[in-house]
């Protein structure tokens, strides 16, 4: 019988603590399919942030090390100024990235460091329960905007994907979704060619990741999934945004 | 015959890390410190090292976490307020094990203060001033030699027990020029460092990390790092004395401002009076025992600090009821130096009392 469909090599065979229809374990996978394409487990060094994907190295059989709150890119930097020959990705929420760390993914970027950025978008912060993030859209509820975002007070919704192409450093960066099969195959795609950016030294690459948030946006998983391609990718469209031959 | 050099402070600190085998360098300017951002930018690329100036003193000290996560010698440097901003990365550093030097060249504050010669940044710097309740080993070298000798002391002690480490100067130490002789650095048996990522290369997987969220993991940790800090304090205090022996006044304080009260106390024996000078070279662990046994035997310790009092609390802790415990402060501002003069004059006032 012909085997069509398996676990990774690079992730561990273990229970997962998402919550049920938590898309970060669909990213896992994707993570991992690209580093398994290009054969880099061995030599890759994780770099994990704070937020619900910290629990990075109890998923990936990788080398692992942990940044604090938004700092992932900076700490990336070092990591892989002192080790060039590996493969440096970080992974960060969007409170992680968008919010905290603004200064270091900025910069990590414009320096072109020869890392991969994961960038999972969910529209809050996830690990604290529920709060505003730089990404929530405009009148989304949530634990602190409780009336909504308001435009005028809280500011728009942040589309980094897009920021990150402007960037002279920046190679490649896209936005993908995980809400659909038809979108699976896609940011599958995209994440390959994004690894592949650093696998063949042509520098930074930054995939964004729509994800769901079923238990903070209060939702059960499927009407989670129908809102990443009814609300969320209207504001934040699906694309490639940069991609430089190198 | 090793040669001599003239140099700045910051520049012996620099130069130091390079013998040490400090290869990559994250930091941003800040005075009174750029020397050495300067130095390093100009040398470590020469020397297939890195150099990077940082968007911030956040993103240096991150830096410096993921390099040294990878087992190299790696270094920060700042002054202040930028030292405030690296409490977090010195605090992520600290629970997770990471060697690591950061060299503080001190300015005045609490804020933008200003920049000259101050030593305000005592508790920040020895009572572990990010979060979380933790030590690292504090040098405060008080001359351009010790400048260099105790920068790569610092290497040494940040792989001997896998923690950051901070050299404390201020303006004084890192911006004056005296002679200075590059010995070779010290051989230390040092361990291997198996705990560094790597990349897992079939082998077992490796994390660096501060997070421990199993059962009683976490208390565990924290005894653990405990138990290192009471083996630095039984192994690695240093201290320098003058005149001790027979003092019954020891005067004490770290720094640019010990080598003043140095001056000072020469000028006291000069007078006949009985007067010697403790300086602690580690603040962190600070030398309770020797220190104890010198004011023990003198009864009385005139503590100087550029500051309202900070070093005197430890001071007043090592020596408890053996001895009796006086400061004299000068807290920064412009030309707020005492001159020995100055401090003669508080030494004759405290000797005095003693002889009453
Ligand atoms: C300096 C600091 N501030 C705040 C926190 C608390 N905190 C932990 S996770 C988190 C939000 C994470 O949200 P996000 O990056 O969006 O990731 P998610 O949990 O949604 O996957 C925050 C604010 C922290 N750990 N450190
Ligand atoms: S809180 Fe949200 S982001 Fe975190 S695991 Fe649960 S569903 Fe996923």
């Amino acid at each position: 019988m012909q085997q069509v469909f398996k676990r990774p090599q690079s992730l561990k065979d273990v229970q997962t603590h998402f919550c049920p229809g938590c898309h970060h374990g669909t990213i896992h996978r994707l993570v991992a399919d690209a580093m398994d394409l290009y054969g880099v487990q061995d030599k890759t060094i994780g770099v994990a942030s704070v937020g619900c994907s910290v629990f990075l190295y109890g998923y990936f059989d990788i080398d692992v090390v942990e940044a604090p709150h938004g700092r992932a890119p900076a700490v990336a930097t070092g990591v892989k100024r002192a080790k060039p020959d590996n493969f440096v990705f970080t992974y960060q929420g969007d409170g992680d990235l968008a919010a905290i760390g603004t200064a270091e993914i900025i910069h990590a970027a414009n320096r072109g460091e020869d890392i991969t950025v994961v960038f999972v978008n969910n529209t809050t912060y996830g690990m604290t329960g529920g709060q505003m993030a730089p990404t929530t859209l405009v009148g989304q509820k949530t634990s602190t905007s409780p009336y909504g975002r308001d435009k005028s007070k809280d500011g728009s919704p942040i589309r980094m994907a897009e920021l990150m192409a402007q960037l002279g450093g920046v190679a490649y960066s896209a936005r993908v979704a995980v809400d659909s099969p038809k979108h699976v195959l896609e940011a599958k795609k995209v994440m390959r060619e994004a690894f592949g950016y650093q696998a063949e030294g042509k520098g930074f690459s930054f995939v964004e990741v729509l994800s769901s948030c079923p238990t903070n946006w209060g939702m059960n998983p499927l009407k989670a999934n129908a809102r990443v391609g009814e609300e969320m990718i209207p504001y934040f469209p699906l694309g490639i945004f940069k991609k430089e031959e190198a | 015959m090793s040669k001599r050099l003239f140099v700045k402070g910051n520049e012996a600190a620099a130069m130091g890390a390079v013998e040490a085998g400090c290869r990559y360098y994250f930091g941003y300017p800040i005075t009174p410190q750029s020397d050495i951002p300067e130095y390093l930018s100009r040398e470590l690329p020469k020397l297939n090292g890195e150099f990077i100036q940082a968007e911030s003193e956040i993103g240096a000290i991150n830096m410096l976490l993921g390099a040294s996560a990878c087992g190299v010698r790696a270094m920060t440097s700042s002054s202040s307020p930028g030292i405030s901003l690296k409490q977090e990365g010195i605090s992520y550093m600290a629970g997770a094990e990471l060697p690591g030097v950061i060299i503080n060249i001190s300015r005045s504050g609490p804020g933008l203060g200003g920049i000259d010669a101050s030593q305000s940044d005592y508790f920040q710097s020895v009572k572990g001033g990010g979060h979380g309740g933790y030590h690292i080993p504090v040098l405060a070298p008080n001359s351009v030699q010790e400048m260099y000798d105790l920068t790569m002391h610092a290497f040494d002690l940040a792989d001997l027990y896998r923690t950051p480490v901070m050299l404390l100067g201020d303006s004084v130490i890192g911006q004056m020029k005296e002679a200075l002789v590059p010995n070779a650095r010290p051989v230390r048996e040092l361990p291997e460092k198996g705990w560094a990522v790597r990349g897992k290369s079939g082998a077992e997987q490796r994390v660096v990390k501060s997070l421990f969220l199993g059962d009683g993991e976490l208390e565990a940790h924290n005894w653990r790092l405990h138990a290192k800090y009471q083996v630095m304090k039984e192994k690695e205090c240093i201290s320098e004395e003058y005149e001790t022996a027979d003092a019954r006044l020891i005067v004490t304080g770290f720094g640019s401002v010990a080598r003043i009260a140095h001056t000072a106390v020469a000028m006291a024996r000069e007078e006949g009076m009985k007067v010697g000078l403790f300086r602690p070279v580690t603040l962190f662990p600070f030398p309770e025992k020797a220190l104890a046994e010198a004011a023990g035997r003198a009864g009385k310790v005139l503590v100087v600090e550029l500051n309202t009092g900070q070093m005197v609390e430890d001071v007043r802790l090592s020596v408890g009821a053996a001895a009796q415990v006086s400061f004299y402060g000068r807290p920064p501002g412009a030309g707020s130096l005492p001159s020995p003069e100055e401090l003669l004059e508080v030494i004759r006032k405290q000797y005095d009392d003693t002889a009453r």
